[in-house]
């Protein structure tokens, strides 16, 4: 593709090589990488898989040079980006990370894709242009001065993509770019890659373990081993014939391999209801104002022991905030929310009024972002967190923590801190920590999302036990196959970007 | 609109090089905090209620955002007429409080100069984006880039701070651990959560640092500017204006005799 008259990319695909290359980060034992050897040819395009620990993300660091020097680990081997050090190789490398808020460095659109091609001492005229080329490419129609912070979660992951573009580098790496966003966001983000990366001659390298969202677009598939090197190379298919069974045990998402779950005995219904929400409405207070602004409105919902309940609709439907409503940490905007006396205990019925301890043993909540709900420097701790604010008796907590921690595989990271745990163990703590004061009701937020598929298997096998036993689920979810594992009833919240001021409740 | 990404109307002001913008603010306010007396400052604030004309911000946006000024220069004002050094003739007198020519007078300057002071500082603000601030420091000032982008940059994470803090509010109350304890327990709920605000943005920091640096950020080779910031005559002809409001809020209270040098 001649490239000088319509603007478009023109850097040559670069070729990547590594030859007994490995790395060990400062202060481990054991190395993320090690004897590496492999060759991607200018233009290639290629789905890096493995189990979780087998070293992607820290291949795909070292490749954009952003691993750091002698003081972050050990570099052994050779890693060559067109026969260079990638420490060497500035501006032939572009990187676009998981998270999409951490990646937005300016203030307006226009700005931000600028950002790289400043960096690189474009001249401003040629900036300009390739900013506008970049924003086409992937299909971000926005005004150049649109506020970034207004993006959604797909958009800014374009928005990332299109900075990346714009500095046109000879190797595009994508690291796990769809993990945080939903079915809409994941499309959106693949389509934008495959019609821009179409159109120059990169060479592609991603990082993801749901492999149908891939497997049309690159033609090559690479499983790192997590002993060191490689454990299988070559064309999609034949991978995933060969090696698709092994993988999906090892957490991959591989097409035509769903992940076993044990099917649910629906027997032990218990009898009554818990929670009875009529005509609700939910919504958050603004900041710096005083009433709420309803989100979703007329929604009637009983939740009952037993039974498992799934919130879906699109983003920006409100499902979050009724499970926040639901699980009595916002107050209703509207309507009414009545706990039962079976689920109340004496508390009263308003759930929102409860006392934090008092919600504790009634209802637990399971937040998406598990980071922000980490108390205690130990996962140990971190259990006992709540056993110890209902002053349990300490024999019965440790007895309570030992089993959870053998139940979600976590027992021999009980001395660990819990930022330091992967994302799946991470997600497992979350929930333990919930079902450690034996609630009623567990409220869960995007449980699954970015889960790899061991993660998810695991997290459907806990949650139907927990269902056996007679608490009662309800899971704010995009994911199809967790609301068919386990939802007894749907509650579809409708698409509104309107926001209708809310009557103050009372 | 809100804090990190206001929303600036267009207006002669806000057209400005910030920097141009921010030498006026530095220069009145110095010229200002020369001397304490009533007829500087109501020299300079009256000159720059006439520019005020030209800043583009409607009545109610202009008396919202500098409501604090305007809270802060009466009850400034009052403390001194009540509380501050006496001088001249007694003109009212209840126990220790006492009103004098000379507390008055003082209350007066105290007042007006922190209207003339503040006022046009908080209309600059608002009629200024931070990343043309940025770009001005930046390319006029030849402040070090990384400094300055690396600064727009944590700005940005700011406006994430309060979506944080409501979260970590909610999953203490939770976890069980969100109220109680009396006020000993407010304020150790409070650091505990701030702490936890603190290990995030750390985090989040950390990851926009290193996506900034993929992007080629941070290293010593030179850089191109997207977006020019001139300073150009418009600009200077604005700092002129800034000197002259300066030097005649001086040669005004030198006139009339009230000038008195502080440091004197």
């Amino acid at each position: 593709m001649s490239s000088s008259d319509s603007g478009s990319p023109s850097a040559e695909g670069a070729r990547v090589s590594a030859r007994g290359w490995g790395w060990r980060h400062a202060g481990r034992t054991t190395d993320a990488v090690s004897d590496l050897d492999l060759e991607i040819a200018p233009g290639e395009r290629v789905l890096l898989l493995g189990s979780s620990g087998a070293g992607k993300s820290t291949l795909l660091h070292a490749l954009a040079g952003v691993l750091g020097d002698d003081e972050e680990g050990e570099e052994s081997g050779e890693l060559r980006i067109d026969s260079r050090h990638p420490a060497d190789s500035r501006g032939r490398v572009g990187l676009v990370l998981q998270d999409p808020d951490s990646q937005v460095v300016l203030a307006r659109v226009g700005d931000d894709v600028a950002f790289g091609c400043e960096n690189l001492a474009v001249p401003r005229e040629e900036i300009w242009r390739r900013v506008a080329h970049a924003l086409e490419a992937v299909g971000l129609d926005l005004p150049q001065g649109h506020p970034t912070s207004t993006l959604s979660g797909g958009q800014k992951q374009r928005l990332a993509l299109a900075g990346v573009l714009a500095m046109q580098p000879g190797l595009v790496l994508l690291d796990e770019p769809t993990a945080n966003l939903d079915p809409h966001g994941v499309n959106e983000v693949r389509d934008a890659v495959v019609r821009s990366i179409g159109g120059s001659g990169a060479t592609l390298v991603v990082v993801e373990h749901r492999v149908a969202v891939w497997r049309d677009v690159v033609d090559r598939v690479i499983v790192l081993s997590p002993e060191g090197g490689v454990l299988a190379d070559g064309p999609v298919d034949e991978v995933l014939s060969s090696q698709g069974e092994r993988l999906a045990s090892a957490g991959v998402w591989v097409p035509g391999i769903p992940p076993h779950y044990p099917a649910r005995n629906s027997g032990t219904a218990g009898p009554g209801s818990l929670l009875v929400a009529t005509d609700l409405s939910v919504g958050r207070i603004p900041f710096g104002r005083k009433t709420p602004v309803a989100v979703a409105t007329s929604i009637d919902l009983t939740l009952s022991a037993g039974t498992a309940t799934a919130v879906t609709g699109p983003n920006g439907a409100g499902k979050s905030t009724l499970a926040l409503t639901m699980a009595g940490l916002l107050a209703p905007a509207g309507g009414s929310l009545v706990a039962q006396e079976r689920l109340a205990n004496g508390a009263g019925g308003a759930p929102h009024r409860w006392r934090s301890k008092q919600l504790l043993s009634r209802v637990g909540m399971v937040f998406q972002d598990p980071e922000h709900q980490f108390l205690a420097a130990t996962v140990r701790d971190e259990l006992m967190v709540g056993p110890r604010a209902l002053h349990m008796n300490p024999t019965d907590a440790e007895r309570i923590v030992d089993e959870l921690l053998q139940r979600l595989r976590l027992d021999r990271l009980a001395g660990a801190n819990p930022f330091t745990l992967s994302g799946g163990e991470k997600r497992r703590l979350s929930v333990a920590t919930a079902l450690a004061t034996r609630p009623q009701l567990l409220v869960l937020d995007e449980p699954t999302f970015g889960q790899d598929s061991r993660t998810w298997r695991e997290l459907v096998a806990l949650l139907s036990e927990s269902l056996a036993e007679g608490i009662a689920l309800l899971s704010a979810t995009h994911d199809e196959l967790f609301v068919d594992a386990l939802a007894d009833t749907r509650c579809v919240l409708p698409a509104t970007r309107s926001t209708v001021p809310a009557v103050s409740p009372r | 609109m809100s804090l990190i990404a206001p929303e600036i109307r267009p207006s002669a002001i806000a057209r400005i090089n910030p920097v141009a913008k921010l030498a006026v603010a530095l220069t009145v306010s110095c010229a200002l905090l020369l001397s304490i007396d009533w007829v500087s400052a109501a020299v300079a604030l009256l000159l720059e209620g006439i520019l005020l004309a030209w800043s583009g911000l409607g009545l109610r946006q202009f008396v919202l955002r500098t409501a604090p000024v305007w809270i802060a220069a009466p009850l400034a004002a009052l403390t001194t007429v009540l509380y501050g050094e006496d001088s001249g003739a007694l003109l009212w007198h209840f126990g220790f409080v006492s009103v004098t020519e000379g507390s008055a007078s003082l209350g007066l300057a105290i007042g007006l100069r922190v209207l003339a002071i503040g006022l046009p500082g908080v209309v600059l603000l608002a009629t200024t984006d931070p990343t043309d601030l940025a770009d001005g420091l930046a390319q006029v000032l030849r402040l070090p880039a990384r400094f300055v982008l690396g600064g727009l940059a944590g700005l940005r994470l700011v406006g994430l701070l309060i979506e944080d803090w409501r979260s970590l509010a909610l999953a203490r109350r939770a976890r069980g651990v969100g109220d109680g304890g009396g006020l000993f327990g407010n304020l150790k709920r409070i650091a505990s959560q701030a702490f936890a605000l603190l290990v995030i943005s750390v985090r989040r920091g950390s990851k926009l640092a290193t996506a900034m640096e993929a992007k080629g950020f941070g290293s010593d080779e030179p850089r191109t500017w997207a977006r020019p910031s001139v300073f150009g005559a418009r600009e200077f002809a604005v700092v002129g204006i800034g000197v002259g409001i300066a030097a005649a809020a001086i040669i005004v209270a030198m006139w009339a005799g009230t000038w008195h040098f502080v440091l004197a």
